[in-house]
């Protein structure tokens, strides 16, 4: 298990990455973390001749929070964006997630924007940043751009990245005063691929009532999917069990997911774990969403209060 | 390294005997330093000659194929490429490999023109390093002529499908049915008769170090030099000699000091040895090393075979447990690789478990499958009896109205029953069943227990427990196998019985302490036990003794049924080291006696020294003795040899080859043990949780606690893996699914539960030092625990197998209508 | 195509021939003669090559060797002086007999001490759960000891680490 002969590239600024890459056309790579790249390298299920490696751009790995949103350079570390302080407070949902994305070796390596850009559907990064709203900016030979987090992924492991064209940074909304955000997954053991997965925003109008609502799943289709109408069955009506179960239902039953049979679980046992991770995350959400709005400190600010963080 | 006194004695201990000065006591192990400092070799670490090129295996992508060419031209030509070797390159140097069971299945570790696993060799791609060998590997063409494949044990027993060898009718190799006693008469007159159907998956033990070979042969006299982390029997090693057309003399086995784990696995290690021997002779003696990947593991080193069994249970009506029918189908992969079909005989002395029973019936089929051939794995055919006998058991005792520990105790075989001659022939040596039973559920609180699992369901909850009580057997008689061939054809042959295994023991002049062995151990610590054990018997420190116990065939001692397995070490290797050593002593007691001036039975051998007993301040130092015995042996008194070395063989009594009426003894020694679990199965992902464990174990007499608990925990992670999360799948085309350590699912530390271990001490009477093994009984019993756990929780008869959250989550569903 | 680096690994630096394409796992065992990172599955998932890179634990199979050029590279050969005594964690895996086979054990000392220099370096440091140990070594297999002993070392450590007196070393009440 060795990985196919290949030349490893070491730009010096995210341009020169970018025209490497471009030059280097389908026999070109970009690698990030490595995480997910090198064991298809080892296994030779993937085999490109060229690796243009991005972990001498420390320009990509800024992490910077604005007023109303977090950029997160691509190359941030998975785990320190888990335990970056102010995003614990201002954005717990992604260190939640964070948590579950495989074991502590691997998330000192991998990236923000690699796992983004290997669009692995049951990857938990994805998830995230379409259920918040993110948006990721690419640079590539034609200049920069930004794309929808939702509109990133195509298909199962493809993007629309353009040939030469690199994923730099991901934005994510800071959620408002009333908002709050949860996240959910079942997983065979600990730090494995989720099965299921689901993340949801919720937002509360002044009576308490949801005025604005995200739910999103991974794992169970090609690609992260979006519910609406789950979604919708939410809006109106205060946060509660019999909603998110009603909610769940309408995920677990929706014929937006596309469930892959795997060895670890049949498309109906997806669907049924669609229903338990949604209910549960829109329970998180809704307890996150009421502590903003009741200006109480999240579960975050209390666990490190009581660290003394 | 700076010895700290140990942290504590982990486990709790009943019935200890006297505690000796070493023995029993939890020293820290002797052989860490290097493995925590990480300068210990491993096989991957030797580089014994110079010039060593590195191999790549081109293996099957199809389970089952003809191969009609081999085309290599293109990989030749690649950088670094040394050689590629097809089948018909190696033909001349191989024999097939010989098998216990028929001729009509020849094995070779290599394909020649037909392929019938996935991952089965095809061609040797040698190479200046393993990069290289890979690419080249990749440039190796098949030309493939597909045929339908046999993917499970059920479709080997389908005869319309082909026979995976032209000798044979059909993929059923052996069929044997064997009676004891009148299981008719029984049957028919039971009260009750449970009748109940189990199939377990393949799994493997999956150590965390891959096998490993460097070879290389004299391209003169042909012998071949090879070290292997193969762990044993070595009977295999003759096998392996008798496949290369050498004697086993020219087949120079080592190991190296230290092996990454095995758990059975690396008993599988040997058709690799031969493989790489045929390709160096084929290459003009040039030194290979292969060291197999994650990937070719998972895929084609070895596995614990499918297995399906059906159960009928008669009983009276008070619960008395008359007869036993088995219909066992034992999956042995596309060839039978030695020493199976052994997973199938194994347990066949204890196939009525730990109960009395009389009357037995076993119909034994070894079916192939166009899988990687089935090996050892620890619990060796445990796992898959216990699973069908306990869970019949349970569902016996749910059926009579009774609790499960109740319908136990009415069967266990009694003390004033010991020793216990099994329906079949096992000979279960000591023990008090019933009392570890009842230890067991004290300790366990299962009377409580139950009665809030009771509790908990009527809420809603799904709280149930399990039990098991296992009779775990160690050291094998060689000669069980043969119970695979009807006694007309063994007596045909050359009888097989017994275990022997051998010590080397010698003090030099300074006073230390040399032993060799070949127990090959794998992280066992034999090294620290062996030190133990002869500081015992000679008064010396355990650091004073230096142990070898790899094996190096050219140097021994060593005996067909060296190695590592069948939980055999306390038993036969200890007790063989404790008699050379006793024998050692009493040369050394001489020796002092001659000094001291007194009878040799007056003298005691303690730190060190020889003391008069009636008058300790009277002494010699033993290296001073030692000196003696070398540097003066014109001194040395009558019945003192020069030099104070030996050479010790033990076999185990007791074990004699299969009888006319297939009666074994297949095991030397027989521990027990009684596990007790509470589980609660989520009614929402169907994921099981394991709440509580006990394990009570009989294994005689513990000489190291600290090592036996770690066997015992080690065995229990590894029965929860098979029971919840390990299972090699394959696709109807026989494609193996489980190929990644992604897709093959290893409890990690937040999956394995602390469990609770006492211990309780039988001696053996049959062990030098009353010592039993006890390395697979938990392996053995959990399955079972747990299973029956989960039909309590479930409240169902018919339990999945594995125990995945996605199984139970259909039972759940599926009774929540 | 080779070409030639500088790797400084345990506080040395060693110049090295290698091919891109070579695994820093590869690099250090077999060119650098470090064979204590140990090779399980080289594809990530078993930890048993896990090495430290500017103190990060890492999966040295996943990483190639010409990527680490000027990084500070730790393998379990760079946990102790080998004339000294062990490093407090080796001491307690082997006071706790937390290895059998020790084949993983590095991977494990590597993943465990980089949780102690955390917790070394936070000021107001909590010790961990043992549920929270289990968790952060959940990407490092065992297949012999089921754990339990590996965990109560780390714990022990984790807790001393923390400043805290680790009450129950013993285990003994670990039940």
């Amino acid at each position: 298990m060795k990985p196919p002969p290949l030349r490893l590239l070491r730009p010096a600024s995210p341009t020169e990455a970018c025209a490497l890459l471009a030059e280097a056309g389908d026999a070109g790579r970009a690698l990030a973390g490595g995480q997910s790249l090198v064991p298809l390298l080892n296994l030779r299920l993937a085999a490109p001749e060229v690796l243009v490696d991005l972990n001498p751009l420390t320009e990509l790995a800024t992490l910077a929070c604005g007023t109303g949103a977090l950029r997160v350079g691509a190359m941030v570390r998975q785990r320190t964006l888990e335990r970056d302080p102010l995003v614990r407070r201002r954005l717990p949902a992604l260190p939640a997630a964070l948590a579950h994305v495989g074991h502590l070796a691997t998330r000192n390596r991998g990236t923000i924007g690699g796992s983004l850009a290997h669009a692995d559907p049951a990857a938990e990064l994805p998830l995230v940043a379409v259920a918040l709203g993110a948006t990721v900016e690419l640079l590539g030979p034609k200049g920069p751009r930004e794309v929808p987090a939702a509109e990133l992924a195509t298909g199962f492991l493809s993007t629309c990245l353009e040939p030469g064209e690199l994923l730099v940074a991901c934005t994510f909304p800071l959620l408002g005063p009333t908002e709050g955000a949860g996240f959910a997954e079942a997983a065979p053991r600990a730090g494995d691929f989720a099965l299921a997965a689901a993340c949801c925003r919720l937002g509360l109008d002044p009576e308490g009532r949801v005025a604005a609502a995200t739910v999103a799943v991974g794992a169970l289709g090609p690609t992260v999917q979006v519910v609406p109408e789950a979604a919708q069955v939410l809006l109106g009506s205060p946060p509660g069990p019999a909603r998110f179960a009603e909610a769940g239902a309408l995920v677990g039953a929706s014929d937006r997911l596309d469930p892959p049979a795997s060895l670890h679980a049949s498309p109906p046992y997806r669907r049924h774990l669609a229903r338990l991770v949604v209910e549960e995350a829109l329970a998180e959400a809704a307890r996150a969403a009421q502590a903003a709005r009741n200006g109480s400190p999240s579960r975050e600010d209390r666990r490190e209060e009581e660290h003394g963080a | 390294m700076t010895t700290l006194p140990p942290v504590s004695v982990p486990e709790e201990r009943l019935d200890e005997g006297p505690p000796g000065r070493w023995l029993g006591r939890p020293t820290p192990r002797l052989d860490d330093e290097p493995l925590l400092r990480g300068s210990a070799w491993f096989v991957d670490d030797l580089a014994p000659w110079p010039g060593l090129a590195e191999v790549a295996i081109v293996r099957a992508p199809l389970a089952h194929a003809r191969l009609l060419g081999v085309e290599t031209a293109a990989a030749r030509q690649m950088p670094g490429v040394l050689g590629v070797l097809t089948g018909s390159d190696l033909e001349r140097f191989l024999r097939p490999l010989p098998s216990v069971l028929s001729e009509a299945i020849p094995y070779r570790p290599i394909a020649l023109d037909r392929v019938r696993y996935v991952g089965e060799p095809v061609a040797v791609v040698v190479a200046t390093d393993r990069y290289r060998a890979e690419d080249a590997a990749e440039a190796v063409e098949l030309d493939l002529d597909p045929l339908p494949a046999v993917p499970s044990a059920h479709a080997a027993l389908d005869p319309t499908l082909p026979p995976l060898h032209e000798g044979l009718p059909n993929n059923v190799a052996s069929d044997r049915t064997l009676r004891y006693g009148d299981p008719d008469a029984a049957f028919a007159q039971a009260e009750l008769v449970v009748r109940a159907r189990f199939q377990q998956p393949r799994s493997i033990c999956t150590p965390l170090e891959c096998f490993g070979v460097l070879c290389r042969t004299d391209p003169v006299s042909g012998d071949v030099e090879a070290w292997s982390n193969f762990q044993g029997p070595f009977s295999l090693q003759v096998v392996a000699a008798q496949a290369l057309g050498i004697p086993p003399a020219k087949l120079h086995l080592r190991t190296p000091e230290h092996s990454g784990g095995s758990f059975g696995t690396k008993a599988a290690v040997y058709p690799l040895v031969v493989l790489l021997a045929a390709c160096s002779r084929a290459l003009g003696g040039r030194p290979l090393k292969y060291l197999e990947d994650r990937r070719e593991h998972l895929m084609a080193a070895t596995a614990a075979g499918e297995r399906l069994s059906e159960v009928q249970a008669a009983f009276s009506a008070e619960g008395r447990l008359l007869a036993l029918r088995l219909d066992l189908v034992d999956d042995v992969g596309a060839y039978v690789r030695a020493p199976e079909p052994a997973t199938l005989y194994r347990m066949h002395p204890c196939l009525t478990g730990a109960y009395q029973v009389a009357h037995l019936e076993a119909r034994c089929r070894v079916v192939l499958t166009n899988r990687c051939p089935t090996g050892l794995n620890r619990g060796y055919g445990g796992p898959q009896l216990y699973l069908a006998l306990e869970r019949t058991m349970a569902i016996a005792a749910r059926r009579l109205g009774l609790d499960p520990a109740e319908l136990a105790r009415r069967n266990l075989v009694p003390p004033a029953a010991m020793p216990y001659t099994t329906a079949s022939g096992g000979r279960y040596d000591s023990g008090d069943y019933p009392a570890v039973l009842a230890l067991a559920l004290e300790r366990f609180d299962w009377a409580g227990k139950r009665a809030r699992a009771r509790a908990a369901r009527a809420e809603g909850r799904l709280v149930g427990v399990g039990l098991a009580c296992v009779v775990e057997p160690s050291v094998s008689n060689m000669g069980y196998v043969d119970l695979a061939s009807p006694p007309e054809v063994r007596a045909r042959r050359p009888a097989k019985s017994g275990n022997v295994e051998g010590v080397s023991l010698a003090m030099l002049p300074d006073g230390t302490v040399q032993l060799r062995t070949t127990t090959t151990p794998q992280g066992q610590a034999h090294a620290t036990v062996l030190a133990l054990v002869v500081a015992e018997a000679l008064g010396v420190d355990p650091r004073q003794v230096q142990v070898r116990a790899g094996a190096d065939t050219a140097v021994g001692p060593w005996s067909i049924s060296s190695g590592n397995y069948s939980s055999r070490f306390a038993a036969v290797a200890a007790g063989a080291a404790w008699q050379a050593a006793s024998a050692l002593a009493d040369q050394l007691r001489r020796l002092a006696a001659q000094d001291l001036g007194c009878h040799p039975e007056q003298v005691l051998l303690a730190d060190g020294h020889a003391r008069l007993v009636d008058d300790p301040e009277r002494d010699v130092p033993l290296r001073r003795l030692a000196g003696r015995a070398h540097w003066d042996p014109a001194s040395l008194p009558p019945g003192v040899r020069p030099g104070l070395s030996l050479t010790h063989h033990l076999a185990i009594p007791d074990l004699p080859a299969p009888d006319a009426q297939d009666r074994a003894n297949g095991s030397a020694t027989y521990g027990f043990l009684c596990d007790l679990c509470e589980v609660e199965v989520d009614r929402g992902t169907g994921r099981l949780e394991i709440l509580d464990y006990l394990s009570v174990h009989d294994a005689g007499r513990i000489l190291h606690p600290v090592l036996a608990e770690g066997q015992v925990h080690g065995g229990l992670a590894q029965g929860i893996g098979m029971a919840c999360f390990e299972q090699l799948a394959f696709d109807p085309d026989g494609q193996p699914l489980s190929t990644t350590f992604l897709d093959y699912l290893c409890p990690t530390a937040p999956e394995v539960p602390e469990a609770r271990t006492v211990f309780v001490e039988s001696p053996s009477p049959l062990t030098p030092l009353g010592a039993k093994g006890l390395g697979e009984g938990t392996t053995m019993s959990a399955p079972a625990a747990l299973a029956n756990a989960v039909a309590d929780a479930l409240e169902v008869e018919e339990v999945p197998f594995p125990l995945t959250p996605e199984a139970l989550w259909r039972v759940v569903h599926g009774a929540e209508g | 195509m080779t070409r030639s680096i500088e790797l400084r690994v345990n506080g040395t630096t060693h110049r090295v021939e290698v091919e891109d394409r070579r695994l820093l796992s590869d690099c250090l065992r077999h060119d650098l003669g470090l064979r204590g990172t140990r090779v399980g599955c080289e594809h990530g998932v078993c930890g048993a090559c896990t090495v430290r890179l500017d103190g990060q634990a890492v999966r040295s199979c996943l990483l190639f060797a010409v990527q680490v050029e000027g990084q500070e590279i730790q393998t379990v050969e760079g946990l102790a002086d080998p004339e000294g005594p062990l490093h407090p964690l080796q001491e307690a895996f082997h006071r706790h007999g937390a290895l059998q086979c020790g084949y993983c054990t590095p991977g494990f000392l590597l993943t465990a001490a980089q949780l102690l220099d955390e917790l070394r370096a936070e000021p107001n440091p909590e010790p961990p759960s043992e549920e929270e140990i289990r968790v952060l070594l959940a990407g490092n297999l065992c297949r012999c000891t089921g754990y339990g002993p590996i965990v109560r070392a780390v714990l022990e450590q984790a807790t001393c680490a923390a400043g805290a007196d680790p009450t129950e070393p013993s285990g003994e009440d670990r039940r």
